[in-house]
């Protein structure tokens, strides 16, 4: 690519093909699911991720770069990391931030969700984040508002941020994602979690391995489907794990058990936590993983929480560099 | 579009030797010394800066990498999102003396936004700059302390600085490249 002093004080579009070829561009204007991602553009958050997370190694972890930009968190679920992580983010690059609590709103008189964002936009809100307990709410938000909608986590369908933290801290101990073998171990069907790492994990080339309880597994797996990724199933934790680069596990929600999913919480943690045995027959140098909050004794043995080879402290701290990363792509450039 | 070369490889090299000799003769104390390129030419320029002062004193001087995409001042109005690369200044400034270190002085914007960015790694001693090419048409009061070369150019010309470790020659053009007439 050719300096020139134009591209540099006031850069236009590149006019050499091969420049063109050659910069990713970003062509997002929300982040839904991690579904529509090219590798190329997981590759370009990436690489901004590199440079967010040395801000936050500053004396000062400030930059100028949403200066006047209005952030909104609207969680219409409980959350604490990832509501905190996003507005850490936005606050490090001096975006305002407003988080709208649906317990101390409107929302309480019976406001829609239609209703509360057409309000954040006549507030002059430039992304909203939001967190609902229906799949596909921030689609819906994403057709009717011109903010930027990212997804902090809807329904059981999908936690893009989450997964591409999660991708980010896997690349950044292996240096690659492509031909890892990677397991995720738990409750597959309920986890948006899930869904969305198994999208980012294949789409960088990844091998993925799914093992959990048959009724926890979504239905239809594992034969060939068009519209989800290749994944292979092992229900033994002991095969599954075997040789993995990384494992990941999911938190159990108490509810599956009375819901009759699951026979008993004893039976599940002999049969699916991730111990030390079973994380011996793992690389000896396999990561692992957990989108939190940690269940100890259920999922995973404390040990293995707090082990050597647990970067489950790190994936907090690399959300906040990865969601700025995205907050900057979405409306860094361009005023919208 | 005309082109016209103004810097072959070894003007070049002469140009850094001497931009090189005068950061020595005004830097009594050379151990508080810290050149800080700008992202992406300034950086080897820093580097090469840096050699031959270590080759002329026999003194090593860290060399930082400066990106200031954060700090921009027109981040709102451009189509094209600048790219964030990774900053990298690998020793404490407080108290010393950073040289800046870019390819081309133009409107001066990039010096206030890297001013201010370095202003986020502590507090220096003071901030000097260099440039290969000084092109004139400042929209801010800021000066270089070392010029490689003044160029006097319009606005509707392009200095175009090329490295070897960037894009494999040493070279500067100018090109002339009219704005395109409107169709009727």
């Amino acid at each position: 690519m050719m300096s020139t002093l134009r591209q540099k004080e006031a850069p236009a579009l590149p006019k050499n093909p091969d420049a063109t070829a050659k910069t990713p561009v970003w062509r997002h204007s929300h982040i839904l699911d991690v579904d529509d991602f090219s590798p190329q553009e997981i590759e370009l958050i990436f690489s901004t991720t590199d440079a967010m997370k040395e801000v936050l190694s500053r004396p000062i972890k400030k930059v100028p770069a949403l200066r006047g930009k209005t952030i909104v968190t609207l969680f219409y679920e409980p959350s604490t990391r990832t509501r905190i992580s996003f507005e850490l983010a936005a606050k490090n690059l001096s975006a305002d931030t407003v988080h709208l609590s649906t317990s101390a709103s409107s929302v309480t008189k019976g406001e829609s969700l239609i209703d509360s964002l057409s309000t954040l936009q006549a507030l002059g809100a430039n992304v909203v984040v939001i967190r609902h307990s229906q799949s596909g709410a921030p689609y819906l938000a994403a057709r009717y508002l011109e903010a930027s909608i990212v997804n902090a986590g809807d329904g059981w369908h999908a936690h893009p941020t989450q997964a591409l933290l999660d991708l980010y801290t896997i690349r950044e101990h292996k240096g690659k994602i492509k031909g890892l073998k990677v397991v995720i171990i738990g409750d597959i069907l309920h986890s948006r979690v899930a869904h969305s790492n198994i999208w980012s994990l294949t789409t960088m080339g990844a091998a993925v391995t799914l093992c959990a309880p048959p009724t926890l597994l979504p239905a239809g797996l594992g034969h060939e489907q068009k519209h989800f990724p290749k994944v292979s199933l092992e229900p033994d934790i002991e095969r599954a794990v075997e040789s993995a680069d990384a494992v990941m596990t999911l938190r159990l929600q108490r509810e599956r058990q009375q819901s009759g999913l699951l026979p008993s919480l004893r039976e599940y943690v002999q049969l699916y936590q991730l111990n030390e045995s079973r994380l011996a027959r793992a690389k000896p140098d396999a990561l692992v993983l957990h989108p939190g909050p940690v269940n100890e004794g259920i999922e995973i043995s404390p040990g293995v929480a707090h082990g050597p080879q647990s970067v489950i402290d790190q994936q907090v701290a690399n959300g906040v560099a990865v969601r700025m990363a995205l907050l900057y792509l979405l409306v860094g450039g361009k005023s919208i | 579009m005309t082109k016209k070369t103004v810097m072959t490889p070894e003007d070049m090299r002469r140009t850094l030797a001497r931009i090189a000799h005068e950061i020595i003769e005004r830097n009594k104390v050379l151990g508080h010394l810290v050149l800080v390129g700008m992202h992406t030419r300034g950086v080897p320029l820093a580097e090469r800066l840096a050699a031959n002062i270590a080759s002329y004193e026999s003194l090593s001087i860290p060399v930082g990498a400066l990106d200031i995409s954060l700090y921009r001042d027109d981040l709102a109005s451009l189509e094209l999102k600048p790219i964030v690369q990774r900053s990298d200044i690998p020793v404490n400034i407080d108290g010393k003396s950073v040289v800046l270190v870019d390819d081309v002085l133009y409107t001066g914007r990039s010096i206030r936004a890297a001013m201010d960015a370095l202003m986020d790694f502590g507090r220096p001693r003071d901030i000097q700059l260099a440039v290969l090419i000084d092109r004139g048409h400042r929209e801010l009061p800021v000066r270089a302390d070392y010029i490689g070369k003044n160029i006097p150019s319009s606005r509707d010309e392009e200095i175009q600085v090329q490295l070897e470790e960037t894009d494999g020659v040493d070279e500067v053009t100018i090109i002339y490249a009219p704005a395109p007439k409107e169709a009727p």
